[in-house]
């Protein structure tokens, strides 16, 4: 009982010191690991005099469920996908924009301007985009895959070989681009058909993975995966035989956006912290070593030609890209989905 | 035990042998990787160190570490005593009232997305500081059931007799616990100080949503989850082996300065 | 002076303590009691009261009062998943009580100096991270990993059966992260048998099985169900595992209840679910708390 004594006091200090320190930081950002220069935030905070801090989240749904049921409390940036800066903006947890404080949104492509979840980027700001493909092994295959019914009924030799992504509105994304439809398809029959296809292709797949399948094509395991092309660059500099297609059907412009919270109590940093990321030289570092296009002309139009040659789909032009349908938060039809990845998950 | 035979004595040595190398299979295999000088786990490329130099210095994982076993030391201890309490009174009453039992058993069944929701919002809701302290909290809830448990599974063959000579000798009831019944539930109070440890240590769902915004109250494993976008890499394989390799050290230290042995005994 | 009480099965001696020390209990229950029902008991109703609500359309909450969500839950592919669920942890609790059993029974016939490390040595794998652990059983199972490896310097050509991304590898995932949990909590009872008793069956003339089957083990039931328990709760709401390990194929109420609360952000949903859930392993419980008691009584209680 002692040590219970002891620990209860050492408990309390633990705790006023916690408390104390937590007031320390005047900025937090949360975002992917690996998503940032690694010293960006050390060097934002040299540039600005701020005293940022970057928190990681895994999972776009992880850091949503966090800010929904706090309020958006403690955080000040976030880094999401689009259609989850949508839900947080309907939900009333971002701060809107005021273009004023953000003097570099002018290096952005117009286009980027002009994106569907955000038309004007009134609560998100862009930060880096692409499209959804597949990522294969030239030396693998026996010809190259131009549509996406090549993942969901492979030949042969690719059979049990092949991914597809776990996150639901992608896996959903290729049966629906397959069948012809929306990627927002909120008609029942419609999506009945984008379920009996992909309850089909499970015989095939080998796994669902997010995160290792380009290790997967570097090591063998797969041949043929359902990737994004930012990762797949990771796969091409691994093995130059790894290369990256976008079906005949098309794909999908995904975006990942930076949001204010609107019960952040550290907005003018924010802000400043956006313009610093949106500066090129800071963005085009970006592009040039986490391998994702990034929205912004200026920082693009100087890219590495070295690095464009490696990674050909660092060069696809933003026009080519608007053809391609994002990802909305598809509002009641959300439950439908959720039901029709059950199903398709849980048929053998 | 006494009076098994040579027979039975192999026999057991070979159950400890198999279930070991079970247990430390995938262990070594993490150990090797560890020294693995490519990135990716599907090719050796080579024997190298150069992993855990990068490990320590990398400040994140570090304070991670530390929060993690700051978490896990302050909920076992708390959870160990409050769940042996509980499990002690549980065993007395002479009736077991169904209510109770549900409550001591819910934090086991309810889902931890549930509860670390549930946490959060209700933390958000009374304007609480989320930190390191709501982890701790949190962590207790489901720490101590299990302790509990672990602790009337030994109180179910407890001989009550001994309780009762010792107060009819005239000891308090306090004293009767302190000298009487906890030195015979010694190990399975341990047994399940161990168990609430090794649970706070490796636990990410209920860390992640009651922990603060900040830097200082990520864990070990929320860092390690977040990582995981490139597959487990070497640095993290390498953090694991040195863990374990402290924990044996500090072990080999602890039996060293304590050698009368656990209480009991 | 209190009497002593007559040898009743599972009674015998704890009537006459209650007598004296019948108000105790309260105050040593009473923090832990205080700490639950703080922490858990009403931040959890207040989340579960949402399975009586609508998820608003952007995944809000919309405070009308309905019933669909909790009818919802009947679905039969929801009951599908769950029995799926209950299967694998079942069966991964079943195996894991075996192994862990035995390895406790082992780890109790050592010399007692021994077993502190012993246990020690048996958790210690967990102190590591569940997900590196369970990515380092990625690269011992996958296709190009390391049993493939030895299959091939064994001199097998063949095509390997696929080992991950199988039910069977999410069961020996599961079973592999618990163990120490059952081992734990065989240990506690295993840890006090009194040698004597043993001893005494078998100068009576009974064997070392009978002796086993009939004296050790009905004494030791209560961590065995203990530990089936542990596993059983631990796998049933595991989402990691078959996620990595069944590379996401198999839908597992785990991984249900996660989606509905961030994926859909639907929190009534959610809500319902989880109440049955809790409802329906809160009955196999007392289910089990049952089976135990009849299993315990009657034996000779013992220090």
């Amino acid at each position: 009982m002692k040590t219970g004594l002891n620990g209860a006091a050492t408990l309390t200090a633990v705790i006023a010191l916690t408390g104390a320190a937590a007031q320390a930081s005047d900025l937090v950002v949360s975002n992917w690991d690996g998503y940032m220069a690694p010293d960006a935030i050390e060097a934002f905070n040299a540039e600005t005099g701020n005293a940022a801090e970057l928190v990681l989240h895994a999972t776009n749904e992880e850091i949503m469920g966090k800010l929904i049921a706090s309020d958006g409390k403690g955080y000040d940036v976030v880094f999401v996908s689009s259609p989850f800066a949508e839900v947080l903006n309907n939900l009333g947890l971002t701060e809107t924009l005021d273009p004023a404080k953000l003097p570099n949104l002018a290096n952005l492509y117009p286009a980027a301007m002009e994106l569907s979840h955000d038309p004007g980027n009134t609560f998100s700001v862009p930060y880096a985009w692409g499209t959804t493909g597949l990522c294969y092994r030239a030396d693998m295959v026996s010809e190259a895959p131009d549509s996406w019914m090549d993942l969901l009924q492979p030949a042969d030799d690719v059979s049990g070989k092949t991914t597809m992504l776990a996150t639901d509105r992608w896996l959903l994304a290729a049966g629906q681009l397959a069948k012809g439809y929306s990627v927002n398809e909120t008609d029942e029959a419609k999506m009945g058909e984008v379920r009996d296809l992909l309850i089909d292709a499970k015989g095939t797949l080998l796994a669902y993975d997010d995160t290792t399948f380009y290790a997967k094509l570097v090591s063998g395991e797969a041949s043929l995966v359902h990737a994004w092309d930012g990762w797949c660059n990771y796969g091409i500099a691994e093995n130059a035989e790894i290369k990256y297609t976008i079906p005949s059907e098309g794909s999908d412009l995904w975006v990942d956006t930076m949001v204010i919270l609107k019960a952040s109590e550290n907005k003018d940093a924010a802000y400043d912290f956006i313009n610093y990321i949106l500066d090129a030289d800071t963005h085009r570092w970006a592009a040039e070593n986490i391998l994702y296009k990034v929205p912004n002309q200026a920082a693009m139009d100087g890219l590495d030609p070295a690095v464009l040659e490696a990674y050909p789909n660092m060069g696809m032009a933003p026009e080519k890209m608007l053809k391609f349908e994002q990802l909305r938060d598809v509002g009641e039809a959300q439950r439908a989905y959720a039901r029709l990845v059950s199903e398709i998950r849980a048929a053998d | 035990m006494t009076g098994q035979s040579r027979v039975t004595a192999r026999l057991m040595l070979l159950i400890l042998g198999v279930v070991f190398a079970f247990l430390y299979i995938p262990i070594s295999v993490l150990f090797a990787l560890s020294f693995n000088e490519g990135g990716l786990p599907a090719a050796w490329t080579g024997g190298s160190t150069k992993w855990f130099g990068a490990l320590l210095q990398n400040d994140d994982i570090m304070g991670a570490a530390l929060n993690t076993v700051i978490v896990a030391v302050f909920s076992t201890l708390m959870a160990t005593l409050f769940g042996t309490l509980l499990a002690i009174g549980v065993e007395i009453r002479r009736r077991k009232g169904r209510f109770l039992e549900t409550i001591i058993f819910a934090p086991m069944i309810i889902p931890d997305i549930v509860l670390a929701i549930a946490l959060l919002s209700f933390f958000s809701m009374l304007n609480v500081t989320m930190g390191l302290h709501t982890i701790i909290f949190a962590h207790v809830v489901f720490n101590l059931a299990f302790v509990c448990s672990v602790v009337r599974a030994r109180l179910k063959t407890f001989d009550w007799s001994i309780v009762e000579a010792s107060t009819d000798l005239g000891a308090p009831i306090l004293i009767t616990l302190w000298r009487v019944v906890l030195p015979v539930l010694a190990p399975a109070v341990i047994a399940g100080a161990l168990l609430a440890f090794t649970l706070s240590v490796d636990e990410f769902i209920i860390a992640f949503f009651t922990a603060g915004a900040g830097r200082d109250s990520i864990t070990l494993p929320m860092q390690i989850f977040a990582m995981i976008r490139f597959g487990v890499t070497p640095e993290i394989n390498a953090l694991s082996t040195i863990v374990m390799c402290v924990s044996v050290v500090a072990l080999a230290l602890s039996q060293r300065l304590n050698r009368g042995g656990l209480p009991g005994q | 002076m209190p009497r002593r009480s007559e040898q009743r099965p599972g009674h015998a001696g704890t009537k006459t303590v209650v007598n004296v020390i019948d108000r105790k209990p309260t105050y040593l229950m009473a923090p832990a009691l205080a700490w639950l029902t703080c922490f858990m008991v009403i931040p959890c109703l207040l989340i579960l009261a949402l399975a009586f609500f609508r998820r608003g359309i952007y995944g809000g909450i919309e405070y009308t009062f309905t019933l669909e969500n909790v009818a919802l839950v009947f679905d039969p592919l929801y009951a599908g998943i769950f029995l799926k669920s209950a299967w694998i942890a079942g069966l991964a609790a079943g195996v894991a009580v075996v192994i862990g059993y035995a390895a406790a029974y082992a780890i109790a016939s050592m010399p007692r100096r021994y077993q502190p490390m012993l246990l020690f040595f048996a958790v210690l794998p967990f102190w590591s991270n569940y997900l590196v652990r369970t990515y380092a059983w990625i690269v011992l199972l996958n296709r190009e990993g390391l049993i493939t490896g030895l299959a091939r310097w064994m001199g097998y050509e063949g095509e390997m059966p696929r080992l991950l991304y199988t039910e069977g590898a999410v069961v020996v995932g599961l079973i592999y992260n618990y163990l120490p949990f059952v081992i734990l909590a065989c240990y506690a009872p295993l840890s006090r048998l009194n040698p004597e008793i043993s001893e005494a069956s078998r100068d009576l003339g009974a064997s070392g099985w009978t002796t086993f089957r009939r004296v050790t083990l009905p004494m030791t039931v209560a961590g065995i169900a203990t530990g089936f328990v542990f596993v059983f709760v631990l796998s049933i709401g595991n989402f990691v595992t078959p996620a990595l390990l069944g590379g996401g194929q198999f839908q597992m109420i785990g991984n249900l209840v996660y989606d509905q609360f961030l994926k859909s952000n639907d929190w009534p949903f959610g809500a319902a679910l989880s109440m049955f859930l809790i409802a329906i392993m809160m009955g196999l419980l007392t289910l089990q708390t049952f089976a135990t008691e009849r299993a315990s009584g009657g034996r000779v209680p013992q220090t």
